[in-house]
Protein backbone atom coordinates (compact mmCIF):
# COMPACT_ATOMS: atom_id res chain seq x y z
CA UNK A 1 0.00 0.00 0.00
CA UNK A 2 1.42 3.46 -0.68
CA UNK A 3 1.77 6.77 1.53
CA UNK A 4 -1.51 8.31 -0.58
CA UNK A 5 -3.80 4.78 -0.13
CA UNK A 6 -2.34 4.85 3.80
CA UNK A 7 -3.29 8.24 3.99
CA UNK A 8 -7.02 8.28 2.77
CA UNK A 9 -7.95 5.00 5.05
CA UNK A 10 -6.98 6.57 8.11
CA UNK A 11 -8.79 9.63 7.04
CA UNK A 12 -11.91 8.13 5.75
CA UNK A 13 -11.73 5.99 9.70
CA UNK A 14 -11.01 9.34 11.36
CA UNK A 15 -14.34 11.04 9.50
CA UNK A 16 -15.93 8.20 10.02
CA UNK A 17 -15.65 8.67 13.80
CA UNK A 18 -16.22 12.37 13.91
CA UNK A 19 -19.13 11.57 11.82
CA UNK A 20 -20.40 9.51 14.67
CA UNK A 21 -19.47 11.44 17.11
CA UNK A 22 -21.51 14.18 16.09
CA UNK A 23 -24.70 12.36 15.46
CA UNK A 24 -24.38 10.90 19.27
CA UNK A 25 -22.98 14.15 20.34
CA UNK A 26 -25.76 16.01 22.28
CA UNK A 27 -27.06 15.34 25.93
CA UNK A 28 -23.18 15.73 27.75
CA UNK A 29 -22.74 19.01 25.86
CA UNK A 30 -25.91 20.29 26.18
CA UNK A 31 -25.83 19.25 30.48
CA UNK A 32 -22.27 20.06 30.84
CA UNK A 33 -22.52 23.56 29.04
CA UNK A 34 -26.08 24.36 31.05
CA UNK A 35 -24.41 24.05 34.25
CA UNK A 36 -22.73 27.33 33.18
CA UNK A 37 -26.24 28.68 34.06
CA UNK A 38 -27.47 31.98 35.86
CA UNK A 39 -25.83 30.80 39.07
CA UNK A 40 -23.03 29.68 37.52
CA UNK A 41 -22.12 32.98 36.26
CA UNK A 42 -22.49 34.51 38.86
CA UNK A 43 -20.26 32.40 41.05
CA UNK A 44 -17.01 32.83 38.10
CA UNK A 45 -17.53 36.70 38.15
CA UNK A 46 -17.39 37.17 41.75
CA UNK A 47 -14.56 34.47 42.34
CA UNK A 48 -12.46 36.20 39.48
CA UNK A 49 -13.20 39.50 40.94
CA UNK A 50 -12.30 37.89 44.38
CA UNK A 51 -9.27 36.06 43.73
CA UNK A 52 -8.15 37.30 40.59
CA UNK A 53 -6.71 34.18 37.96
CA UNK A 54 -5.59 32.52 41.65
CA UNK A 55 -7.86 29.57 41.47
CA UNK A 56 -7.80 28.29 38.22
CA UNK A 57 -5.93 25.44 39.09
CA UNK A 58 -9.05 24.67 41.16
CA UNK A 59 -11.27 25.68 38.52
CA UNK A 60 -9.48 22.54 36.08
CA UNK A 61 -9.79 20.32 39.02
CA UNK A 62 -13.41 20.43 38.34
CA UNK A 63 -13.01 18.45 34.90
CA UNK A 64 -12.52 15.08 36.65
CA UNK A 65 -15.24 15.72 38.90
CA UNK A 66 -17.98 17.21 36.22
CA UNK A 67 -16.97 14.11 33.81
CA UNK A 68 -16.86 10.86 36.20
CA UNK A 69 -20.22 11.96 37.89
CA UNK A 70 -21.88 12.52 34.53
CA UNK A 71 -20.32 9.91 32.48
CA UNK A 72 -22.13 7.36 35.15
CA UNK A 73 -25.48 8.48 33.95
CA UNK A 74 -24.94 8.07 29.99
CA UNK A 75 -24.21 4.17 30.93
CA UNK A 76 -27.33 3.78 33.30
CA UNK A 77 -29.42 5.11 30.54
CA UNK A 78 -28.18 3.78 27.42
CA UNK A 79 -28.55 -0.44 29.28
CA UNK A 80 -31.20 0.21 31.36
CA UNK A 81 -33.38 2.98 28.84
CA UNK A 82 -34.80 4.73 32.30
CA UNK A 83 -34.55 7.94 33.35
CA UNK A 84 -33.19 8.36 37.03
CA UNK A 85 -36.51 8.91 38.54
CA UNK A 86 -37.75 5.72 36.95
CA UNK A 87 -34.50 4.13 38.30
CA UNK A 88 -34.44 4.44 41.95
CA UNK A 89 -38.53 3.77 41.77
CA UNK A 90 -37.79 0.87 40.45
CA UNK A 91 -34.37 -0.21 42.24
CA UNK A 92 -34.94 1.27 46.15
CA UNK A 93 -38.47 1.30 46.04
CA UNK A 94 -41.55 3.93 46.15
CA UNK A 95 -40.61 5.63 49.58
CA UNK A 96 -36.69 7.04 48.02
CA UNK A 97 -39.01 7.34 44.58
CA UNK A 98 -41.18 9.69 45.72
CA UNK A 99 -38.57 11.55 47.97
CA UNK A 100 -36.28 11.77 44.69
CA UNK A 101 -39.15 12.96 42.87
CA UNK A 102 -40.85 15.57 45.02
CA UNK A 103 -37.55 16.58 46.31
CA UNK A 104 -36.44 17.41 42.53
CA UNK A 105 -39.37 19.52 41.56
CA UNK A 106 -38.90 21.34 44.45
CA UNK A 107 -35.20 21.88 43.82
CA UNK A 108 -36.15 22.54 39.93
CA UNK A 109 -38.63 25.23 40.62
CA UNK A 110 -36.44 26.93 43.01
CA UNK A 111 -33.39 26.69 40.35
CA UNK A 112 -35.86 27.99 37.40
CA UNK A 113 -36.72 30.86 39.33
CA UNK A 114 -33.66 31.34 39.69
CA UNK A 115 -32.53 31.71 35.92
CA UNK A 116 -35.64 33.84 35.33
CA UNK A 117 -34.10 36.26 37.73
CA UNK A 118 -30.52 35.86 35.79
CA UNK A 119 -32.44 36.12 32.24
CA UNK A 120 -34.49 39.80 33.28
CA UNK A 121 -31.45 41.06 35.07
CA UNK A 122 -29.17 40.70 32.31
CA UNK A 123 -31.80 42.10 29.67
CA UNK A 124 -32.91 45.07 31.49
CA UNK A 125 -29.23 46.38 30.97
CA UNK A 126 -30.20 46.80 27.31
CA UNK A 127 -33.68 48.43 28.79
CA UNK A 128 -35.85 45.13 28.28
CA UNK A 129 -38.73 45.46 31.03
CA UNK A 130 -38.95 42.02 33.33
CA UNK A 131 -42.36 40.82 32.16
CA UNK A 132 -41.46 41.79 28.52
CA UNK A 133 -38.32 38.81 29.14
CA UNK A 134 -40.46 35.99 31.07
CA UNK A 135 -42.85 36.37 28.16
CA UNK A 136 -39.91 36.28 25.20
CA UNK A 137 -38.46 33.13 27.16
CA UNK A 138 -41.46 31.02 27.66
CA UNK A 139 -42.49 31.92 24.14
CA UNK A 140 -38.78 30.99 22.44
CA UNK A 141 -38.63 27.75 24.86
CA UNK A 142 -42.42 26.67 23.61
CA UNK A 143 -41.33 26.97 19.68
CA UNK A 144 -38.26 24.88 21.11
CA UNK A 145 -40.04 22.14 23.13
CA UNK A 146 -42.92 22.34 20.86
CA UNK A 147 -41.08 21.33 17.38
CA UNK A 148 -42.14 17.50 18.08
CA UNK A 149 -39.04 16.00 17.65
CA UNK A 150 -35.92 15.56 20.18
CA UNK A 151 -33.35 15.88 17.09
CA UNK A 152 -34.70 19.83 16.03
CA UNK A 153 -34.94 20.55 20.04
CA UNK A 154 -31.23 19.36 20.47
CA UNK A 155 -29.61 21.30 17.90
CA UNK A 156 -31.35 24.49 19.15
CA UNK A 157 -30.04 23.75 22.44
CA UNK A 158 -26.33 23.22 21.05
CA UNK A 159 -26.49 26.34 19.19
CA UNK A 160 -27.30 28.37 22.64
CA UNK A 161 -24.42 26.55 24.01
CA UNK A 162 -22.45 27.46 21.14
CA UNK A 163 -23.70 31.43 22.29
CA UNK A 164 -22.41 30.12 25.99
CA UNK A 165 -18.65 31.03 24.50
CA UNK A 166 -19.10 34.43 24.18
CA UNK A 167 -16.81 34.48 26.92
CA UNK A 168 -14.05 33.52 25.32
CA UNK A 169 -13.89 36.54 22.63
CA UNK A 170 -14.48 38.96 25.83
CA UNK A 171 -12.02 37.62 27.74
CA UNK A 172 -9.29 38.14 25.16
CA UNK A 173 -11.09 41.61 24.73
CA UNK A 174 -9.76 42.23 28.08
CA UNK A 175 -5.90 41.66 27.37
CA UNK A 176 -4.88 39.45 29.78
CA UNK A 177 -1.31 38.75 31.04
CA UNK A 178 -0.89 35.43 29.84
CA UNK A 179 2.31 35.01 32.12
CA UNK A 180 -0.07 36.53 34.93
CA UNK A 181 -2.90 33.57 34.49
CA UNK A 182 -0.06 31.10 34.08
CA UNK A 183 1.85 32.41 37.24
CA UNK A 184 -1.10 32.63 39.32
CA UNK A 185 -3.43 30.29 37.73
CA UNK A 186 -1.95 27.20 36.82
CA UNK A 187 -0.34 26.42 40.48
CA UNK A 188 -1.88 25.36 43.67
CA UNK A 189 -2.56 28.19 46.19
CA UNK A 190 -4.76 29.48 48.13
CA UNK A 191 -4.46 33.21 48.30
CA UNK A 192 -5.07 35.07 51.63
CA UNK A 193 -4.46 32.03 53.26
CA UNK A 194 -7.42 29.05 53.55
CA UNK A 195 -10.32 31.02 55.42
CA UNK A 196 -13.76 30.81 55.66
CA UNK A 197 -14.36 33.21 52.64
CA UNK A 198 -12.46 31.22 50.35
CA UNK A 199 -13.77 28.13 51.51
CA UNK A 200 -16.99 29.33 51.08
CA UNK A 201 -16.33 30.26 47.49
CA UNK A 202 -14.70 26.86 46.53
CA UNK A 203 -17.56 25.20 48.07
CA UNK A 204 -19.79 27.39 45.73
CA UNK A 205 -17.92 26.50 42.69
CA UNK A 206 -18.46 23.07 43.57
CA UNK A 207 -21.99 23.75 44.22
CA UNK A 208 -22.28 24.65 40.85
CA UNK A 209 -20.21 22.12 39.17
CA UNK A 210 -22.67 19.37 39.93
CA UNK A 211 -26.10 20.14 41.26
CA UNK A 212 -29.02 17.12 40.63
CA UNK A 213 -31.45 18.37 38.25
CA UNK A 214 -27.97 17.56 35.85
CA UNK A 215 -28.27 13.14 37.05
CA UNK A 216 -31.92 13.53 36.13
CA UNK A 217 -31.70 15.19 32.81
CA UNK A 218 -28.67 13.34 30.96
CA UNK A 219 -29.98 10.36 31.96
CA UNK A 220 -33.43 10.86 30.46
CA UNK A 221 -32.11 12.96 27.36
CA UNK A 222 -30.03 9.63 26.71
CA UNK A 223 -33.35 7.63 27.23
CA UNK A 224 -35.16 10.43 24.83
CA UNK A 225 -32.48 10.17 22.49
CA UNK A 226 -32.25 6.69 21.86
CA UNK A 227 -28.38 6.23 22.93
CA UNK A 228 -27.80 2.07 22.83
CA UNK A 229 -25.22 0.25 24.84
CA UNK A 230 -22.78 0.80 21.46
CA UNK A 231 -23.23 4.51 21.98
CA UNK A 232 -21.54 4.73 25.22
CA UNK A 233 -18.35 5.24 24.49
CA UNK A 234 -19.05 8.47 22.24
CA UNK A 235 -21.83 9.48 24.72
CA UNK A 236 -18.77 9.61 27.31
CA UNK A 237 -16.20 11.12 25.29
CA UNK A 238 -19.34 13.80 24.46
CA UNK A 239 -19.66 13.92 28.29
CA UNK A 240 -15.61 14.50 28.47
CA UNK A 241 -15.70 16.95 26.13
CA UNK A 242 -18.80 18.90 27.64
CA UNK A 243 -17.08 19.10 31.04
CA UNK A 244 -13.52 20.43 29.65
CA UNK A 245 -15.78 23.27 27.52
CA UNK A 246 -17.84 24.27 30.80
CA UNK A 247 -14.76 24.57 32.79
CA UNK A 248 -13.04 26.82 30.14
CA UNK A 249 -16.08 28.84 29.96
CA UNK A 250 -15.80 29.47 33.64
CA UNK A 251 -12.08 29.73 33.24
CA UNK A 252 -12.85 32.74 30.85
CA UNK A 253 -15.19 34.14 33.08
CA UNK A 254 -12.62 34.37 36.16
CA UNK A 255 -10.26 36.16 33.20
CA UNK A 256 -12.56 38.62 32.44
CA UNK A 257 -13.53 39.56 36.10
CA UNK A 258 -10.17 38.83 37.39
CA UNK A 259 -8.70 41.62 34.78
CA UNK A 260 -11.12 43.92 34.91
CA UNK A 261 -12.63 44.02 38.11
CA UNK A 262 -10.32 42.30 40.56
CA UNK A 263 -11.30 43.52 44.02
CA UNK A 264 -14.42 44.55 43.37
CA UNK A 265 -17.66 43.41 45.03
CA UNK A 266 -19.98 41.31 43.38
CA UNK A 267 -22.95 40.10 44.11
CA UNK A 268 -24.21 39.03 41.02
CA UNK A 269 -23.03 38.70 37.17
CA UNK A 270 -25.79 40.91 36.02
CA UNK A 271 -23.97 43.92 38.37
CA UNK A 272 -20.32 42.35 36.59
CA UNK A 273 -21.72 43.22 33.54
CA UNK A 274 -23.03 46.98 34.95
CA UNK A 275 -18.95 47.37 35.98
CA UNK A 276 -17.93 46.13 32.95
CA UNK A 277 -19.81 47.96 30.68
CA UNK A 278 -18.38 51.17 32.60
CA UNK A 279 -15.00 49.97 31.65
CA UNK A 280 -15.48 48.44 27.88
CA UNK A 281 -19.35 48.62 27.06
CA UNK A 282 -18.42 45.81 24.59
CA UNK A 283 -17.42 42.93 27.11
CA UNK A 284 -20.06 44.25 29.44
CA UNK A 285 -23.00 43.90 26.62
CA UNK A 286 -20.94 40.16 26.36
CA UNK A 287 -21.15 39.49 29.94
CA UNK A 288 -24.77 40.27 30.01
CA UNK A 289 -25.61 38.38 26.87
CA UNK A 290 -23.75 35.35 28.37
CA UNK A 291 -25.89 35.30 31.31
CA UNK A 292 -29.05 35.73 29.60
CA UNK A 293 -27.77 32.61 27.57
CA UNK A 294 -26.54 30.66 30.70
CA UNK A 295 -30.02 31.74 32.24
CA UNK A 296 -31.89 30.37 29.35
CA UNK A 297 -30.13 26.97 28.90
CA UNK A 298 -30.23 26.40 32.18
CA UNK A 299 -34.28 27.06 32.30
CA UNK A 300 -34.82 24.71 28.91
CA UNK A 301 -32.88 21.79 30.86
CA UNK A 302 -33.99 22.05 34.08
CA UNK A 303 -38.10 22.29 33.36
CA UNK A 304 -37.80 19.30 31.14
CA UNK A 305 -35.76 17.36 33.76
CA UNK A 306 -38.77 17.63 35.77
CA UNK A 307 -41.25 16.88 33.15
CA UNK A 308 -39.19 14.20 31.79
CA UNK A 309 -39.23 12.80 35.86
CA UNK A 310 -42.73 13.04 36.13
CA UNK A 311 -43.70 11.31 32.35
CA UNK A 312 -41.62 8.35 33.74
CA UNK A 313 -43.47 7.59 37.11
CA UNK A 314 -47.05 8.65 36.28
CA UNK A 315 -46.28 7.00 33.05
CA UNK A 316 -47.06 9.43 30.78
CA UNK A 317 -46.25 9.43 27.34
CA UNK A 318 -42.66 11.92 27.68
CA UNK A 319 -40.43 12.52 24.75
CA UNK A 320 -39.67 15.35 23.07
CA UNK A 321 -40.02 13.14 19.41
CA UNK A 322 -44.09 13.41 20.40
CA UNK A 323 -47.06 16.01 19.65
CA UNK A 324 -49.08 18.13 22.12
CA UNK A 325 -51.85 15.43 21.61
CA UNK A 326 -49.86 12.45 22.05
CA UNK A 327 -48.10 13.51 25.68
CA UNK A 328 -50.34 16.45 27.18
CA UNK A 329 -49.64 16.04 30.32
CA UNK A 330 -45.53 15.99 29.88
CA UNK A 331 -45.99 19.36 28.04
CA UNK A 332 -48.95 21.07 30.50
CA UNK A 333 -46.07 19.98 33.19
CA UNK A 334 -43.22 21.64 31.82
CA UNK A 335 -45.42 24.84 31.00
CA UNK A 336 -46.67 24.56 33.93
CA UNK A 337 -43.45 24.64 35.69
CA UNK A 338 -41.85 27.38 33.47
CA UNK A 339 -44.65 29.67 34.12
CA UNK A 340 -45.29 29.63 37.61
CA UNK A 341 -41.51 30.26 38.16
CA UNK A 342 -41.38 33.41 35.11
CA UNK A 343 -44.04 35.29 37.11
CA UNK A 344 -41.78 34.79 41.13
CA UNK A 345 -39.21 37.62 39.39
CA UNK A 346 -42.31 40.06 38.25
CA UNK A 347 -43.65 39.69 41.91
CA UNK A 348 -43.03 42.96 43.39
CA UNK A 349 -41.20 42.58 47.29
CA UNK A 350 -40.62 38.75 46.06
CA UNK A 351 -37.88 37.06 48.62
CA UNK A 352 -35.21 36.25 45.61
CA UNK A 353 -32.34 36.20 48.21
CA UNK A 354 -34.21 33.51 50.30
CA UNK A 355 -35.00 31.79 47.39
CA UNK A 356 -31.48 31.44 46.50
CA UNK A 357 -30.29 30.24 49.89
CA UNK A 358 -33.64 27.93 49.98
CA UNK A 359 -32.33 26.09 46.43
CA UNK A 360 -28.67 25.54 48.13
CA UNK A 361 -29.84 24.12 51.25
CA UNK A 362 -32.96 21.74 49.17
CA UNK A 363 -30.47 20.91 46.63
CA UNK A 364 -28.08 19.02 49.69
CA UNK A 365 -31.28 16.86 50.77
CA UNK A 366 -31.53 15.54 47.35
CA UNK A 367 -27.54 15.78 46.00
CA UNK A 368 -25.96 12.90 48.49
CA UNK A 369 -29.23 10.60 48.00
CA UNK A 370 -29.15 10.89 43.92
CA UNK A 371 -25.51 10.58 43.86
CA UNK A 372 -25.88 7.77 46.22
CA UNK A 373 -28.06 5.87 44.18
CA UNK A 374 -26.21 6.22 40.98
CA UNK A 375 -23.05 4.90 42.80
CA UNK A 376 -25.12 1.99 43.89
CA UNK A 377 -26.88 1.26 40.76
CA UNK A 378 -23.98 0.99 38.42
CA UNK A 379 -22.55 -1.51 40.81
CA UNK A 380 -25.98 -3.17 40.00
CA UNK A 381 -24.01 -6.13 37.61
CA UNK A 382 -27.27 -8.04 36.97
CA UNK A 383 -28.61 -4.89 35.61
CA UNK A 384 -25.52 -3.48 34.13
CA UNK A 385 -23.72 -6.25 32.85
CA UNK A 386 -20.23 -5.19 31.47
CA UNK A 387 -21.09 -1.73 31.94
CA UNK A 388 -21.07 -1.65 35.80
CA UNK A 389 -18.40 0.14 37.31
CA UNK A 390 -15.09 -1.08 37.80
CA UNK A 391 -13.13 -1.20 40.69
CA UNK A 392 -11.23 1.01 39.89
CA UNK A 393 -14.31 3.63 38.75
CA UNK A 394 -15.67 2.60 42.07
CA UNK A 395 -12.65 3.98 43.59
CA UNK A 396 -12.63 7.21 41.90
CA UNK A 397 -16.09 7.81 41.60
CA UNK A 398 -16.67 6.96 45.29
CA UNK A 399 -13.95 9.66 46.37
CA UNK A 400 -15.48 12.20 43.76
CA UNK A 401 -19.14 11.47 45.31
CA UNK A 402 -18.08 11.39 49.26
CA UNK A 403 -15.85 15.05 48.48
CA UNK A 404 -18.92 16.08 47.02
CA UNK A 405 -21.27 15.48 49.69
CA UNK A 406 -19.35 16.54 52.52
CA UNK A 407 -18.53 20.27 50.49
CA UNK A 408 -22.39 20.57 49.49
CA UNK A 409 -23.92 19.87 53.37
CA UNK A 410 -20.95 22.07 54.51
CA UNK A 411 -22.04 24.43 52.08
CA UNK A 412 -25.71 24.21 52.51
CA UNK A 413 -25.59 24.33 55.89
CA UNK A 414 -23.26 27.59 55.59
CA UNK A 415 -26.60 29.11 53.97
CA UNK A 416 -28.52 28.25 56.95
CA UNK A 417 -26.15 29.54 59.66
CA UNK A 418 -24.17 31.88 57.92
CA UNK A 419 -22.17 33.07 60.58
CA UNK A 420 -21.30 29.29 61.73
CA UNK A 421 -17.91 29.29 59.85
CA UNK A 422 -17.28 33.09 60.70
CA UNK B 1 -63.25 15.72 42.99
CA UNK B 2 -63.27 12.90 39.87
CA UNK B 3 -59.53 14.28 38.97
CA UNK B 4 -58.49 14.14 42.67
CA UNK B 5 -59.78 10.80 42.70
CA UNK B 6 -57.82 9.62 39.74
CA UNK B 7 -55.24 11.01 40.84
CA UNK B 8 -54.99 9.20 44.48
CA UNK B 9 -55.74 6.00 42.49
CA UNK B 10 -52.53 7.03 40.33
CA UNK B 11 -50.34 7.10 42.99
CA UNK B 12 -52.00 3.87 44.93
CA UNK B 13 -51.04 2.15 41.47
CA UNK B 14 -47.20 3.62 41.61
CA UNK B 15 -46.88 2.78 45.33
CA UNK B 16 -48.23 -0.80 44.29
CA UNK B 17 -45.96 -0.75 40.90
CA UNK B 18 -43.09 0.18 42.96
CA UNK B 19 -43.44 -1.63 46.84
CA UNK B 20 -40.60 -3.76 46.72
CA UNK B 21 -37.38 -2.76 45.62
CA UNK B 22 -35.64 -4.73 42.97
CA UNK B 23 -31.90 -3.83 43.47
CA UNK B 24 -30.15 -6.98 45.36
CA UNK B 25 -30.35 -5.84 49.36
CA UNK B 26 -26.52 -6.65 49.82
CA UNK B 27 -24.89 -5.34 52.96
CA UNK B 28 -22.88 -2.33 51.26
CA UNK B 29 -26.72 -1.10 49.67
CA UNK B 30 -28.14 -1.61 53.11
CA UNK B 31 -25.39 0.09 54.92
CA UNK B 32 -25.80 2.99 52.51
CA UNK B 33 -29.20 3.47 52.62
CA UNK B 34 -29.27 3.52 56.58
CA UNK B 35 -25.94 5.68 56.55
CA UNK B 36 -28.31 8.00 54.02
CA UNK B 37 -31.60 7.97 56.05
CA UNK B 38 -29.72 9.18 59.34
CA UNK B 39 -27.55 11.79 57.28
CA UNK B 40 -31.21 12.84 55.73
CA UNK B 41 -32.13 12.69 59.48
CA UNK B 42 -30.10 15.13 60.71
CA UNK B 43 -30.42 17.84 57.85
CA UNK B 44 -33.75 17.96 58.63
CA UNK B 45 -33.27 18.43 62.13
CA UNK B 46 -31.14 21.27 61.56
CA UNK B 47 -33.65 22.77 58.95
CA UNK B 48 -36.55 22.45 61.74
CA UNK B 49 -34.47 24.22 64.03
CA UNK B 50 -33.36 26.76 61.89
CA UNK B 51 -36.76 27.53 61.08
CA UNK B 52 -37.88 27.50 65.07
CA UNK B 53 -35.08 29.93 65.39
CA UNK B 54 -36.13 32.06 63.30
CA UNK B 55 -40.02 32.32 64.07
CA UNK B 56 -39.32 33.00 67.80
CA UNK B 57 -36.66 35.79 66.12
CA UNK B 58 -40.00 37.06 64.25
Amino acid sequence: MDIFSVFYYRFKKVWKAIRLYLVIAGPGLVVMIADNDAGGITTYAATGAQYGYHLIWFLLLLIPVAYYVQEMTVRLGAVTKRGHAEAIFESFGAFWGWFSLIDLMIVDWLTLVTEFVGMTAALSIFGVPAWLTVILVILLMSIIVLNGRYWTWEKIALGFCLLNLIYIPAAFMVNPSIASILGQGLIPNFPGGFNNELFFLLMANIGTTIAPWMLFFQQSSVVDKGLQEKDIKMGKLDTFIGSIITVAVAIFIVIVTGTLLNGAPIDDAATAARMLMKTNHYIGAFMAIGLFDAGLLGAICISLASSWAFGEIFGWAHSLNTKVKEAPWFYISFFITLATAGVVPLIPGAPLVLITLFVQVVAVTLLPAALVFLILLLNDKKTMGEYANSPLQNIVSTLIVVLIIILSTLYGISALFPNLFK
Amino acid sequence: MRMLKQFINKIREINQRYAKPKIEMSKGVSFSLAVLRIYLFLLVLLMIYKFITVIKVL
